[in-house]
């Protein structure tokens, strides 16, 4: 009895103290709920026969305080590849024959994002937490200065033809939350993943507010054979390129000649 | 099984790419053509990014045209002397083409271009080769022989050279007409041009079908040689891995290829490529034309789809 009532005292001294300047930034209540974040694996290596990867993210509740009654815990997940600019083009009819037209710039885009949620997106995470966090697809792509009209449409069109490539994922329901405590999610990382650095970001939430959150890096990188002829190709291309060479000749030169014998 | 390309940042089924090589290797060693104009389309459709797929191309086709010329050149079919010549045309061609290429790239639109290049081309290219060639096997079966050879402006230019393999007696600056423009095109379209090359060889100079073949092959090797350093040099988007799948398939089908293009006689080859020509024109033509379901395409690093 006597320590768990120190605790709590503890939890209430130090959460009044800490109140005011944690409300600033995620709100009231923070520091009450936090997150212990593991990951299956923290990298993941492209060697050749890389057919695309699996990642368990799960973890934990920290709390110094009873587990609110309500509203329930929510969790969402989120893992996003490097951010990179993209250029989205709309192609129109001239003259009878289809033609890009207007090209919107997207200044921010991210290879792969994934977003993983322990129930409806709309209710696990109001608008403004969205906004603030950027955690939803359209609210992760950063598009600032387009000079086209309508160009809302350019950006719904790149998180529709990345949606269908299997590149941007929401996945509702997910994640699985035990005891609003522990939770799990699997993620799956596709085959035609680019290199980089995979931010994983995890939001513990209650009815839409965010009351803690933590992130971690997943480090993508390609190994052996595929990282060194990588490198070549960057660091010596003339070198690469009579590389390639020289094996087409010798793998036509090669092929003839076995030819040849088999036939005679 | 999968196999995940360094350079194009992909994965791909192994078995996929070695059927495509294969399927592209018949073809060049039946027709004489190095087959990017099919194989670059098709490495988009795999979802290969089209810089890397334009310039392992150029990769592969080097590797099934030097199996599929050395098979001609024991069967002698190769005219080294217009290999030669064609050649040095070729190369000063595909050097104004690169320019050419970039100019274009600038000014946006580069793909629509190409893609008209394509359907404009192949759509002469292939109609005349099939009226042509529909005409002689007529012909040849009411028991009459061609012209073989005609003698028009061609002939009255200075500069003769006797080119024996293919028993002409001509100016060498046809040849090398012939080979810059097809240098230029091939640039711009990303591939060898024996499409181009090989008609242009019959008809305008006045080849003998049996040593065309050869002769164009030989020039291709070069061409795309030049293009594969280029492209790595450059744009660094030759893929090693990809260009290894498609030779391993590409060299075992260019000696099919030949093979089969030895039992065939010289009226039904054409026939087959003038057919093959007008079908890729056509499709290319359509997905102009008819409206895609998808208006949008996302470029990554200026390379657009």
């Amino acid at each position: 009895m006597t320590p768990l009532r120190r605790l709590l005292a503890a939890a209430a001294l130090w959460s009044a103290a800490a109140l005011p300047a944690a409300a600033q930034e995620t709100g009231e209540g923070a520091g009450a709920e936090s997150v212990v974040l593991g990951l299956s694996q923290d990298s993941v290596s492209i060697s050749t026969d890389f057919d695309g990867s699996e990642i368990l993210v799960y973890g934990a509740v920290k709390r110094e305080v009873p587990i609110p009654a309500d509203p329930p815990l929510e969790v969402v997940v989120t893992v996003s590849g490097p951010f990179v600019p993209i250029t989205v083009y709309r192609k129109e009819r001239r003259f009878g024959i289809w033609v890009n037209t207007d090209a919107v710039e997207i200044d921010l885009a991210p290879s792969f994002y994934a977003v993983a949620t322990s129930g409806p997106f709309d209710s696990v995470l109001s608008n403004v937490e969205d906004l603030r966090h950027s955690v939803s697809v359209p609210r992760a792509i950063r598009s600032v200065g387009a000079r086209v009209e309508n160009a809302q449409a350019f950006t719904e069109a790149a998180i529709r033809i990345r949606d269908e490539a299997g590149l941007y994922q929401l996945l509702e329901g997910a994640v699985h939350v035990r005891e609003e405590t522990l939770f799990s999610t699997r993620i799956r990382l596709p085959a035609n993943l680019t290199e980089g650095n995979y931010a994983t970001r995890i939001f513990l939430t209650r009815g839409g507010r965010v009351i803690g959150d933590t992130s971690s890096m997943i480090d993508v990188r390609k190994v052996g054979l595929e990282r060194w002829l990588y490198n070549l190709s960057r660091d010596l291309p003339l070198v690469y390129g009579l590389l390639s060479l020289t094996l087409a000749i010798v793998a036509g030169w090669g092929a003839s000649t076995a030819f040849r014998y088999m036939r005679n | 099984m999968q196999l995940y390309l360094p350079i194009a940042e992909v994965s791909v089924s192994l078995f996929l790419l070695l059927g495509l090589g294969v399927m592209v290797g018949i073809l060049s060693g039946m027709f004489g053509v190095g087959g990017g104009f099919l194989i670059t389309p098709l490495l988009f459709f795999l979802g290969i990014p089209p810089a890397v797929a334009v310039a392992t191309g150029a990769n592969q086709i080097v590797a099934s045209s030097v199996s599929a010329v050395l098979a001609h050149l024991r069967r002698k079919t190769v005219d080294l002397k217009m290999g030669t010549v064609l050649l040095v045309g070729g190369l000063g061609g595909s050097g104004v083409g690169v320019w050419l290429f970039n100019y274009l790239k600038e000014a946006g639109q580069v793909d629509l271009l190409v893609r008209l290049c394509y359907v404009v081309f192949l759509g002469i290219i292939g109609g005349l080769m099939l009226i042509e060639s529909l005409r002689a096997l007529l012909n040849a079966q009411k028991g009459k022989r061609g012209k073989r050879k005609s003698h028009g402006w061609v002939h009255g230019l200075p500069f003769t050279m006797r080119f024996r393999a293919s028993g002409l007696y001509i100016s060498a600056i046809p040849p090398l007409l012939v080979g810059a423009a097809v240098g230029v095109l091939a640039a711009i379209m990303g591939v060898g041009g024996g499409f181009i090359m090989v008609p242009a060889m019959i008809y305008l100079l006045g080849m003998p079908t049996k040593v065309v073949v050869g002769t164009s092959l030989f020039q291709i090797i070069f061409v795309t040689a030049f293009t594969t350093i280029m492209h790595a040099v450059t744009t660094q988007t030759v893929d090693i891995f990809l260009a290894l799948a498609l030779i391993c398939g590409g060299v075992v089908g260019a000696q099919i290829g030949t093979a089969l293009g030895s039992r065939l006689k010289a009226e039904q080859l054409r026939i087959l490529l003038a057919l093959l020509v007008c079908a890729v024109c056509v499709k290319l033509g359509l997905d102009l034309v008819i409206e895609p379901t998808e208006l949008y395409v996302i470029s990554q690093e200026g390379a657009p789809e």
